[in-house]
């Protein structure tokens, strides 16, 4: 496993041994519309291979059942695959099958823990330390614990570079009021890869626990959660390849142990009375009603598909498109990139075109065939302090390929172009 | 895809929005309303002054795209001198023919943020244009 910050360093160079054209040629989005599909969203949602399809497909043709109830093979086939999946998840990010806890999506995984942790854990005059670069699925939650308990907000401010400002982390701390860190390991607008080790080191020193946002780590590069120090840390399936509807929190053990259920209901009981209940062990404790028990299975085999492929292998070739890209469209008169340097970053470019709306440059690249996301992607606060209304993003994935880079930037002149008319 | 860009931004389009009409504020509004596209961010303010039952003057300013921008612009020139009955009545169909253009339904909202601005200015409105009467909205 790599470390956090050792992930910097120039990788213009793709990974050896790494074939991304046949890597693609795994997926049947891009089978059946060929070339004429250039895909750059990745970091809203990835696109999915054969064996995900093929290992949900499988699960619901034949052994679809419902989980942990019945006696019968289908059901224990079915409860098997679910737990298998879980298995593999957790190894994926170095913790235990207890550990982890599946969820819709990194957003109902943070909720949890603002609500189970939160509501049980924070009091008024505490404090919880974020991010100006969260993703809102790591601001509102702690929003609504602050109304409700009337603990308080505060923020580590960022660079002009577009990185985490960490000298006012110390200053952040000192009152010992913090509760928790929450910090987005990397960003899904600037690309940015935080120092979330050297982060957790701090919020541990002044006794406040660390949450960390994986939705774009653990897709795309090496991750080990306590290697990272998190106590918390949230990702989802459907930016790794897998399916929608499912996603994972991983929390420390004994904080798990502690916390109250999140959601009461099925599965999540160990006994019920009328008038009360006990709750079940973990994970399932945080596991109420029927999952979706389809999407874990998918769940576990794009995690498979990562594993075979290599996730230093991913990273570096998301890296060498994410420094290709970087150059290439510096070469776009009046393109502005936000964030750090191409050594710096994962696959994610965003940027503004002077004098035009970013919906105006992707619905035009939208005609030239080419899929790019507009708008501030869910970082309105990023968008604020980096004094832009929103962004066009373009972002990579395993499967990326850099014709499509090129087709992004010739589809930058055209808009271009138009403008100038 | 729907055809080419020549198609999606037509001449008007883009002359609206690089030289906008009826741009800035007005000091002697009789109101004043501010809405904004949550999906997209884009952001209109209007301004209004009604006189005997016409819009006498009317303002646009905010951030969005040229979609946005351009249909505030032909609005504004559209309204003015208007009684209010007349504007009331406008929906998503007057601001389509005016931009001259179709629309999928995400841009369809920037084209009607204006429209939708104005009508919660000044009649309490709201929705959506094409949302109030049991139309098929965006």
């Amino acid at each position: 496993m790599s470390s956090p910050t050792g992930t910097r360093g120039a990788a213009t160079a793709a990974p050896a041994g790494f074939d991304a054209k046949a890597v693609r040629a795994r997926y049947p989005m891009f089978r059946e519309r060929g070339d004429s599909l250039v895909y750059l969203d990745s970091a809203a949602t990835s696109q999915k291979p054969d064996r995900v399809l093929e290992a949900m497909d499988r699960y619901y043709r034949e052994i679809n059942a419902n989980i942990h109830r019945g006696v019968y093979r289908i059901a224990e086939e079915a409860t098997a695959a679910y737990e298998d999946a879980r298995r593999k998840v957790a190894r994926f990010v170095g913790v235990t099958p207890r550990e982890l806890i599946f969820t819709r999506n990194s957003t109902e995984a943070i909720n949890l823990v603002s609500n189970a942790w939160g509501r049980a854990n924070v009091r008024s005059g505490d404090a919880i330390v974020l991010t100006v670069m969260e993703h809102h699925s790591n601001l509102v939650p702690w929003q609504m614990l602050a109304e409700a308990t009337g603990a308080e907000l505060r923020f580590i401010p960022l660079t002009p570079a577009g990185e985490l400002d960490l000298s006012a982390l110390p200053g952040l701390l000192a009152d010992g009021r913090v509760k928790l860190v929450g910090v987005v390991h990397v960003s899904n607008v600037l690309g940015t890869v935080n120092p979330v080790a050297e982060i957790a080191t701090q919020a541990h020193a002044a006794g406040a626990l660390m949450l960390v946002d994986a939705s774009q780590s653990v897709p795309h590069l090496p991750v080990d959660a306590k290697a990272l120090g998190a106590d918390f840390l949230a990702f989802t399936a459907h930016k790794m390849l897998g399916p929608t509807g499912i996603g994972a929190l991983y929390g420390r053990r004994e904080l798990l142990e502690a916390m109250p259920p999140f959601l009461g209901g099925g599965e999540m009981i160990r006994e019920v009375k009328l008038t009360g209940s006990k709750w079940n062990e973990l994970p399932w404790k945080f596991e109420a009603g029927t999952m979706a028990i389809a999407e874990a299975v998918g769940f576990g085999a794009a995690v498979d598909e990562l594993n075979e492929l290599g996730m230093a292998n991913v990273w570096a070739h998301d890296r060498a498109l994410a420094a290709i890209g970087y150059e290439r469209l510096a070469e776009v008169p009046g393109l502005r990139i936000l964030g750090p340097g191409a050594d710096r970053r994962g696959g994610v470019l965003a940027f503004t075109l002077e004098g035009v709306h970013p919906h105006d440059v992707a619905a035009i690249l939208d005609r030239t065939g080419v899929c790019v996301r507009a708008g501030h992607h869910c970082a309105m606060p990023l968008h604020d302090a980096l004094g832009v209304p929103a962004s066009v993003r373009a972002s990579f994935h395993c499967y990326s390929l850099e014709h499509e880079i090129d087709a992004l930037v010739a589809g930058l002149h055209e808009t271009r172009k138009v403008f100038a008319r | 895809m729907t055809g080419s860009w020549d198609e999606l931004y037509r001449e008007n389009i883009l002359e609206h929005y690089k030289h906008p009409r009826c741009q800035g504020t007005l000091d002697d509004a009789t109101g004043t309303y501010e809405d904004a596209n949550p999906l997209c961010g884009d952001r209109i303010r209007m301004d209004f002054k009604i006189t005997d039952g016409r819009i006498e003057k009317v303002r646009f300013s905010g951030t969005g795209c040229s979609i946005s921008q351009a249909s505030a612009s032909m609005l504004c020139e559209a309204v003015e001198g208007r009684t209010l009955e007349e504007v009331r009545a406008m929906g998503r169909e007057q601001v389509l023919e005016m931009i001259g253009i179709d629309l999928g339904p995400v841009r369809l909202k920037c084209a009607l943020l204006a429209l939708k601005t104005l009508k919660a200015g000044i009649y309490g409105l709201a929705q959506w244009p094409g949302e109030e009467e049991g139309e098929e909205g965006g």
